[in-house]
């Protein structure tokens, strides 16, 4: 345990691994209020929790930023960065060779929605058609960051990027139903702002051989045009207000839905990021289309329960 | 030894996959394979073989293909695969990567047409356009030499004074297809041939390396002169490699290029592949005659072996170079490479291209009669020359 930690524990705060040995070290130049990092440090945790190896092929993306610049790196586990649409094929080569070898240990993607949603759609479908045995990370801050903010196709309807300067028109890819239709053995979406539920999360995804997902909603202060501060704040109200489920589908039939929106306003989400310009949504049709969503979903959970 | 008639592709595949099964005691083999006419038979061979220590991963494209081989590799295995013409130009950014990564994989390419418009037939356009890439290249003219060089260049790739990508290469059809007596070799002496690879920078818990982070212009500078470093050590290892051939196969794989009757010879062509072998009997029929004439058949095309050229074309006045590619606003590729090597160096050296069996065409002895005549009738080079332009060639120069 590093001096930093044993300092936290005494005093009184939860254990924070931030040794070298950490998967993401302390001294990156992420920026503040990025739900990429917070995921990193709590994918660290679990695995050091679950006492998992790991080694991780990184895209293009904002994780593969986060190394910094040779010959330091803020990963303390191997990691290769891999061409942009290439992460679940370098991943799959790795996995083979770990699986010959008898060794232990996660081969984890670690991409943005760029390199998931878009370039990477067609090497990603093509590992999990072949359920190759790879833990499939997406950190969906929706929209190219790394670029200065261009629309994807993770890009929320009318959301303003560099390439959509009067607002996106249209809405977000299915990517969960898309997974889930591969029939993988398990796939499943992560807020930063459900510490817990990420958690399990990714212990059932360790325990668990073949292809997973996990759909992280990673916030990007800057894409969004929100407060640092209000990160956590944004993929909660995101989760309560039903635009942004938790949910775990198995083998892409048995589903479980993990939060029930409690009544709040979408229109909040909305209004907190400058990205979006709320008088020029249609907040009813959201409304009702997160109520639809998860009438869905409740139906679903309920005929094909997990 | 196993005398066998098979085709170029049943060579590269029995050598791909042996070379691969040699690993066995060590990390083992893989590869990402995608099929391309007419490179297909070889992943297919693969595919069908017994590893004991081995993942074949069919994938949904060639650049994933190359992704799937770059992870084994990376992981520590033995990796390699095949493609050809549009699937090597898919593959290009992961062709790229594997070399700066320093993953010793083999690849076969079977030189075949770019499109469009489609064609299948041999040129060698497709694994040219790679020519600036941090990758050995490599030429064969017969189903022995793919047999040979194939297993060659595992050994050469994964030398540690080396760790470089190698390419091997053969003309479509024209060898890919062609059924010839082979010599494979059974797989007790490609184990003896072929260590147990050890790449220094796999990905290990232990050692939790960044690999292909960001760099700062200085660095990527050392990384660029590193590669070159490796790039000139590349023929005196491949002699090495030559050497270890014949004493455990008992048969010489050749040299980075072979010289034919040049010793005194006033007037050299430069060819590769199968055209070379078409050249070889031309020259035997016209020394016959009285004319002084000697080939080079290039089997190495990166690095360019440049002094092995110099010594070989000692006596030569004239040169002219054989392009079964075509490089859209200067000619032919190899043509560029050939007359740079003679620049300061020889410039009593008359170096002049020619364009000739484009898209497959039939390169017959007619036709290296008419380059050797146009050459010997030149007193100065010239833009290369289209040998046999059959269709829409009206107004352009022609070798008549």
């Amino acid at each position: 345990m590093s001096a930093v930690t044993e300092g936290a524990l005494a005093a009184g705060f939860p254990s924070i691994p931030c040794s070298e040995e950490c998967l993401l070290r302390p001294g990156n130049t992420n920026c503040g209020g990025c739900g990429m990092s917070i995921g990193l440090t709590m994918l660290g945790r679990a695995l050091e929790e679950a006492g998992e190896a790991c080694m991780m092929a990184i895209p293009a993306c904002c994780g593969a930023v986060t190394a910094g610049a040779f010959p330091t790196t803020s990963y303390g586990v191997p990691v290769v960065n891999t061409t942009f649409a290439s992460s679940a094929a370098v991943a799959s080569g790795l996995a083979a060779i770990r699986d010959l070898n008898g060794e232990s240990g996660q081969v984890v993607c670690w991409a943005g929605d760029g390199g998931t949603y878009d370039i990477g759609m067609a090497t990603l479908s093509a590992a999990a058609e072949r359920d190759e045995d790879i833990l499939y990370i997406c950190y969906d801050n929706e929209i190219y960051g790394n670029t200065g903010g261009q629309r994807s196709s993770a890009t929320p309807a009318g959301a303003r990027t560099t390439t959509t300067p009067s607002g996106k028109r249209e809405g977000k890819k299915d990517i969960v139903g898309i997974m889930a239709a591969h029939g993988i053995p398990y796939t499943a979406t992560l807020s930063i702002a459900h510490p817990e539920d990420f958690r399990e999360k990714l212990l059932r995804a360790f325990g668990i051989r073949g292809m997973r997902f996990l759909l992280i909603h990673s916030p990007c202060p800057t894409g969004w045009k929100s407060e640092p501060g209000d990160s956590v704040a944004l993929v909660r109200l995101a989760v309560r207000s039903g635009l942004f489920p938790l949910l775990e589908v198995f083998d892409g039939e048995r589903w479980r839905l993990n939060a029930e929106p409690d009544g709040s306003d979408p229109a909040e989400y909305f209004r907190r990021q400058r990205r979006f310009r709320p008088d020029e949504l249609d907040l009813d049709a959201i409304r009702a289309a997160c109520r639809a969503r998860h009438e869905r979903l409740r139906t679903l959970a309920a005929t094909f329960p997990a | 030894m196993a005398l066998e008639v098979v085709t170029g592709n049943h060579a590269a595949g029995y050598a791909l996959a042996v070379a691969g099964e040699a690993n066995r005691g060590a990390r083992g083999a893989a590869c990402g394979i995608y099929p391309i006419t007419p490179q297909t038979e070889i992943v297919e061979r693969v595919a069908g073989f017994p590893f004991t220590k081995g993942r074949v991963v069919p994938v949904e494209s060639e650049h994933s293909a190359m992704a799937v081989s770059m992870g084994a590799s990376l992981a520590g295995a033995r990796a390699f695969t095949a493609s050809s013409s549009n699937g090597l130009a898919y593959m290009v950014e992961n062709i790229m990567t594997a070399g700066f990564y320093r993953l010793p994989i083999v690849m076969v390419a079977v030189n075949r047409t770019l499109g469009p418009p489609w064609n299948i037939w041999a040129d060698q356009g497709d694994s040219l356009m790679l020519r600036d890439f941090p990758w050995v290249q490599l030429y064969c003219s017969d189903n022995q030499e793919v047999a040979d060089l194939t297993l060659l260049a595992f050994r050469l790739a994964e030398d540690r004074r080396i760790l470089l990508p190698v390419l091997v290469c053969m003309d479509a059809f024209i060898v890919s297809h062609t059924q010839a007596e082979t010599d494979l070799p059974e797989q007790e002496r490609v184990d003896r041939y072929l260590p147990e690879l050890e790449l220094p920078h796999r990905m290990r818990h232990d050692v939790p390396r960044t690999l292909g982070g960001l760099i700062w212009p200085d660095v990527t500078t050392s990384q660029r002169f590193d590669v070159d470093e490796a790039m000139r050590r590349v023929p005196a290892v491949y002699q090495e490699c030559r050497d270890a051939f014949r004493n455990v196969f008992g048969r010489d794989p050749g040299g980075v290029l072979e010289a034919f009757r040049t010793e005194d010879a006033e007037t050299v062509l430069v060819a590769s592949a199968t055209i070379a072998t078409t050249v070889r009997d031309v020259i035997e029929a016209r020394r016959a005659r009285g004319e002084r004439l000697g080939l080079v058949k290039m089997r190495m095309y990166r690095p360019f072996p440049e002094g092995e050229l110099h010594r070989a074309c000692a006596s030569a006045r004239r040169v002219g170079v054989l392009d079964r590619d075509y490089a859209a606003g200067i000619g032919g590729v190899w043509g560029q490479d050939v007359r740079a090597a003679f620049q300061g160096h020889r410039d009593d050296v008359l170096v002049q291209d020619y364009l000739l069996g484009i898209g497959g065409g039939d390169v017959t002895a007619e036709s290296i009669d008419r380059v050797l005549d146009d050459l010997r009738d030149r007193d100065r080079a010239g833009p290369a020359s289209w040998v046999d332009l059959a269709v829409g060639g009206a107004g352009r120069e022609e070798v008549a």
